[in-house]
């Protein structure tokens, strides 16, 4: 604790101004099927990480477009790479993909990297 | 709309002021920490402006700190401000002035509740009775002090020696105006132009020839919310509200802050200081912190007074680069001097300095 006894704490508020969706920007571009995503909840319903932890496809969807980099590098890491999310998806998004190329992309930038 | 049903909505958002005779009452934190600001209001009423301001010695805290941290009940709060109603009636006023927005904001509460609940009115007045033997009447008006200001900013414009205009460029300063929450967003009738379009300062900006900046969290609170300061533990909520708001304008380029509220003053001004020694942040220009001014200091300002009797040296931030910024001449060797010449310990860490 510094000498003031007490620190600052961010702000929950989510800013589009200052956020940054180069993330999002990179995986639509690479698998634009996640266009398509109606966000139903099938995919983190049957996902195997998600049966014992509070991993959710979804909830990492909606981060990656609202550019919630941080959360997000997180979440990236408990996937197991299974598949059975882009099975049941009723939109045909290549949700494997989407995650490959999301973690491609933090890969890539050094802010970022998973 | 048409012109005269949006001026006649516009009178709703009026509140009744007196034009003399003003019981004055002033503030805890004000006298304490920008005691300037207060002497400055009694100068300009009595000496500049030729009103009857009376102030009584025996007038005492309105406790509404206490209040606000839960540990002075309302009946106390209620009989410390019926004590007040009954100094100024001995002394034959009728026209309240407050000086804390705090006690501004209770002063109208404690009225709102005596007209819906007499009976608590009635208690009142046999408990101030038997504790000190005292009677009181309601004052016919309730103002707070930069009510008064602003009712006058015409008459202070036409004797102004200096106008809120960058004397480099010839361009308005940008100002941010900032409204005490206490002051109408609980009582919106006792503010002028309400909670929704409160006019008070902005009033006072465009008469004194400055440039009012919109930014989205105009409205919000300082930072100050008393429990959130007054346990350490909990000033990070504070700071972290300071922040936000700082932030909100930085895009802006304010070139000063003016409040109405002694706790919004404080906290704005010190808390710069905080977050600059925690994060490394400045919000103003070139790296330096933003001003943050009283009425009352702006007015002096635009009156030609000397800053340093204004108090202004008595900020966390300092005011030179914006005194610079008006064309304003001041002596900074007389910065810390007493009026017979003593020269006085300066504080350490000022920002701006």
């Amino acid at each position: 604790m510094n000498r003031f006894g007490f620190s600052l704490s961010k702000g929950r508020q989510i800013n589009y101004d200052t956020n940054d969706r180069s993330a999002a920007e990179y995986v639509i571009a690479g698998e634009p099927s996640l266009l398509a995503c109606i966000e139903c909840g099938g995919c983190a319903s049957t996902c195997t990480s998600g049966n014992f932890t509070s991993f959710s496809l979804r909830q990492l969807n909606i981060l990656l477009k609202r550019g919630e980099n941080d959360s997000l590098r997180d979440e990236l890491r408990k996937c197991m790479l299974c598949g059975k999310c882009t099975l049941v998806c009723p939109r045909g998004v290549n949700t494997r993909n989407v995650i490959l190329l999301a973690m491609e992309a933090f890969n890539k930038s050094q802010d970022y990297a998973v | 709309m048409k012109p005269e049903g949006k001026k006649r909505i516009w009178s709703d958002y009026q509140k009744e002021m007196a034009d003399d005779k003003f019981f004055y009452v002033r503030s805890c934190i004000r006298q304490s920490f920008f005691p300037g600001s207060e002497q400055f209001f009694l100068n300009l009423m009595r000496n500049i402006l030729g009103k009857d301001v009376y102030e009584n010695p025996a007038h005492t805290t309105c406790t509404g700190i206490g209040y606000h941290s839960d540990i002075v009940l309302p009946a106390t709060i209620m009989t410390v401000i019926a004590r007040h109603f009954a100094l100024m009636k001995e002394a034959g006023y009728k026209n309240i002035v407050i000086s804390c927005v705090t006690s501004f904001g209770l002063y109208t509460e404690i009225l709102e509740t005596w007209k819906h609940f007499p009976g608590e009115l009635e208690k009142t007045r046999e408990y101030l009775w038997k504790a000190t033997g005292r009677e009181f009447d309601i004052p016919e008006t309730v103002a707070h002090t930069s009510d008064i200001v602003y009712k006058f900013r015409d008459p202070i414009a036409e004797k102004a020696k200096v106008s809120l205009v960058d004397s480099n460029s010839g361009k308005p300063l940008n100002v941010v105006e900032h409204i005490g929450c206490h002051y109408a967003k609980m009582f919106p009738k006792s503010g002028i132009g309400g909670a929704e379009f409160p006019r008070v300062l902005s009033g006072m900006i465009e008469a004194w020839g400055g440039n009012v900046v919109d930014y989205p969290e105009r409205r919000h609170c300082c930072g100050f919310g008393f429990r959130q300061y007054l346990v350490q533990a909990n000033r990070g909520y504070s700071v972290s509200n300071t922040e936000k708001k700082f932030s909100s304008m930085k895009p802006y380029k304010p070139d000063f802050v003016l409040t109405n509220c002694p706790g919004c003053n404080m906290f704005m001004d010190k808390w710069q200081y905080t977050i600059k020694e925690l994060e490394g942040i400045s919000y103003g220009e070139n790296g330096e912190s933003i001003p943050i001014l009283t009425y009352e200091e702006l007015a002096g300002l635009v009156l030609g007074m000397n800053p340093w009797d204004l108090g202004l040296q008595y900020h966390m931030v300092q005011p030179e680069p914006l005194l610079r910024k008006l064309g304003i001449d001041f002596d900074p060797a007389d910065k810390f001097r007493t009026k017979d010449g003593r020269q006085m310990p300066v504080p350490e860490n000022l920002i701006n300095a």
